[in-house]
């Protein structure tokens, strides 16, 4: 009995062994160096990744309260994988913080909520995952204590956060009423009837709009991502995203199977408003924090595209992007980071001439941002191939023509942004940055899963055998 | 006829809800914003309670929920006052008019 609520709740138990030790370590207060606590910290981080691909099982505990299967396992581990490369990349920034085991407690409690989320089979331990993994977030958002940004910014975030939730939770009780279960499993048969539970749907389809940052409710994502700290930034538009993407999938296809035919045209009008309005915002930015918010604006976009399929090739395809996604979004942001940290600098003008002195984090930048745009031979190309020719078997061929031609659009601002590092002339560019040994090792991954994911053809087979169980 | 059925309290928990949405998108200091989302969350509590003394009596799923919603209602506004009371010490106001320093 004891063991097996170790194996099927392995991830959660051994994150939330990390937790408490580096509590301990806060209170013991017995090592001084941030550098060495640092270092404990991304060993940790690395174990946890390393754990998570081992000992796996399929079940379910507290009568399908929580349950786990291949597919979650592959989840977690993109999520582990994305959590240790930002902690690397956060190096240079948090080694003269003052409160740094603090950050990394938050950033693991809300790491915590994520994987309880994904992996619930009731909605109240959805809403429990999903709160703890937004409100840590938000005072992480607040981590630039004396920034008047960043505060501006966590204000926003738990604002509009807990107003999704709210919305989310008065779907959620109109649910209970008319079906009188909490439980995904039992509930889902039991939809489909009255008006009632329509509009209760379309208030949950609203709050995890809110959280997806899907248009027309995108207006806090912008403020939120410019004005935290980098890696928060980073965490919030990959880590975050991915795993309100992961619970948005089995939503609709476990939980709202009855209301196919309607949530297919809701996604239709959000696909074409999101892809939109992301890329012709993206544009007119200079803040570069702020052209990567609504750069994930569009690629959330592509995501639902894959899903609104409605077939396993879109579960897939959309998994498959977003671990692309990962590597590529966190190249560029480790960028970012390293200069943030070193110079304080956030615009796209202040990078012109950034190859001069920068070679090889120039080249990170535009390997990541190429692979964000879909170009070939990078893996973004084939992670948004899949997504289009699955979202094409409805036969839409509408929306896929305007997705594709977004596709040229963001084209532009990608190129943008490439051409400022390594065209452009500047009096007087950014100096050579030494950014630490494991930012490097953090950017290397990036690049590496950037460009080799593509090729590796067995990784999306894999996928697909295990998302059709 | 007089007697007081599940109606009422839907009727009672979709104000709440409803005044809770005005609120929050009309008033314009924070503390009061947060106060909105409270009413809402309360507007949600009263509809699993509602439902589970009429409905489902047998089971306590929506007493439970409920439970819960307070809890994490708690948790929500002491992080919400923290970071307010930072926002006040940056900007000198909590009306979010002012917290404009990012736009478009």
């Amino acid at each position: 009995m004891g063991i097996e609520y170790l194996q099927i709740m392995k991830s959660e138990m051994i994150l939330t062994g990390i937790i408490f030790f580096l509590l301990f370590l806060k209170v013991w207060d017995g090592i001084k160096s941030n550098n060495s606590l640092l270092h404990i910290t991304n060993v940790l981080l690395f174990l946890n990744v390393v754990a998570g691909l081992f000992f796996n099982t399929n079940g379910e505990l507290f009568s399908g309260m929580f349950h786990t299967n291949n597919t979650l396992v592959l989840e977690k581990t993109i999520l582990n994988v994305g959590t240790f490369l930002i902690s690397m990349m956060a190096f240079d920034w948090l080694k003269d913080h003052k409160h740094l085991l603090e950050f990394y407690i938050l950033l693991l409690c809300t790491l915590l909520g994520m994987d309880f989320m994904i992996s619930s089979g009731n909605l109240l331990m959805f809403y429990l995952g999903l709160e703890l993994s937004s409100i840590p977030l938000a005072a992480l958002c607040n981590y630039d204590l004396h920034s008047i940004k960043s505060s501006e910014s966590a204000v926003k975030m738990i604002l509009s956060s807990a107003f999704a939730s709210c919305i989310l939770l008065f779907g959620i009780s109109m649910l209970y009423g008319t079906t009188g279960t909490l439980n995904f499993v039992e509930m889902a048969p039991l939809l489909g009837h009255g008006n009632l539970q329509t509009l209760a749907f379309i208030f949950v389809f609203a709050g995890f709009a809110f959280k997806l940052s899907s248009v027309p409710f995108h207006l806090w994502t912008a403020d939120v991502y410019e004005g935290a700290p980098v890696p928060v930034t980073a965490y919030l538009s990959v880590i975050s995203k991915a795993s309100i993407v992961f619970i948005f999938i089995t939503a609709l296809f476990q939980l709202f199977q009855n209301y196919g035919p309607m949530w297919y045209h809701m996604l239709y009008l959000s696909i074409l408003l999101t892809i939109t309005v992301g890329n012709l915002f993206a544009i007119r930015q200079d803040n570069i924090k702020r052209f990567l918010a609504f750069s994930s604006i569009a690629q959330v976009g592509y995501i639902l595209l894959g899903i609104s399929s409605g077939t396993i090739m879109g579960v897939s395809s959309a998994l498959f992007f977003l671990m692309v996604y990962t590597f590529s979004n966190l190249g560029a942001f480790g960028v970012i980071s390293l200069v943030a940290a070193k110079t304080g600098k956030d615009k796209i003008s202040d990078f012109k001439g950034f190859y001069t002195h920068n070679k090889f984090a120039s080249w990170v930048m535009a390997i990541c941002l190429f692979s964000l745009a879909g170009i070939p031979p990078t893996a973004g190309f084939f992670a948004k191939m899949f997504l289009v020719t699955a979202g094409a078997a409805k036969g839409n061929y509408w929306l896929i023509s305007i997705a594709v031609m977004n596709m040229v659009i963001s084209l532009f601002y990608y190129l943008k942004v490439v051409k400022a590092i390594f065209i452009d002339e500047n009096e007087r560019p950014i100096e050579k940055l030494h950014g630490s040994l494991s930012l490097k090792i953090a950017l290397t991954i990036c690049i590496f899963g950037a460009i080799t994911m593509g090729f590796a053809s067995g990784l999306f087979e894999y996928i697909n055998t295990i998302t059709g169980k | 006829m007089n007697d007081i059925g599940l109606l009422h309290f839907l009727f009672v928990s979709c104000a709440l809800f409803f005044i809770g949405v005005y609120g929050f998108l009309t008033r314009r200091n924070l503390i009061t914003m947060l106060m909105s989302v409270e009413l809402i969350l309360n507007s949600v509590n009263i509809n699993f309670v509602a439902f589970n003394k009429y409905l489902y009596v047998d089971k306590l799923d929506g007493l439970f929920f409920t439970i819960f919603i307070i809890t994490i209602a708690a948790a929500e506004a002491a992080v919400a006052i923290a970071i307010i009371i930072n926002l006040y010490r940056n900007h000198k106001t909590i009306d979010v008019e002012e917290a404009d320093s990012m736009k478009f």
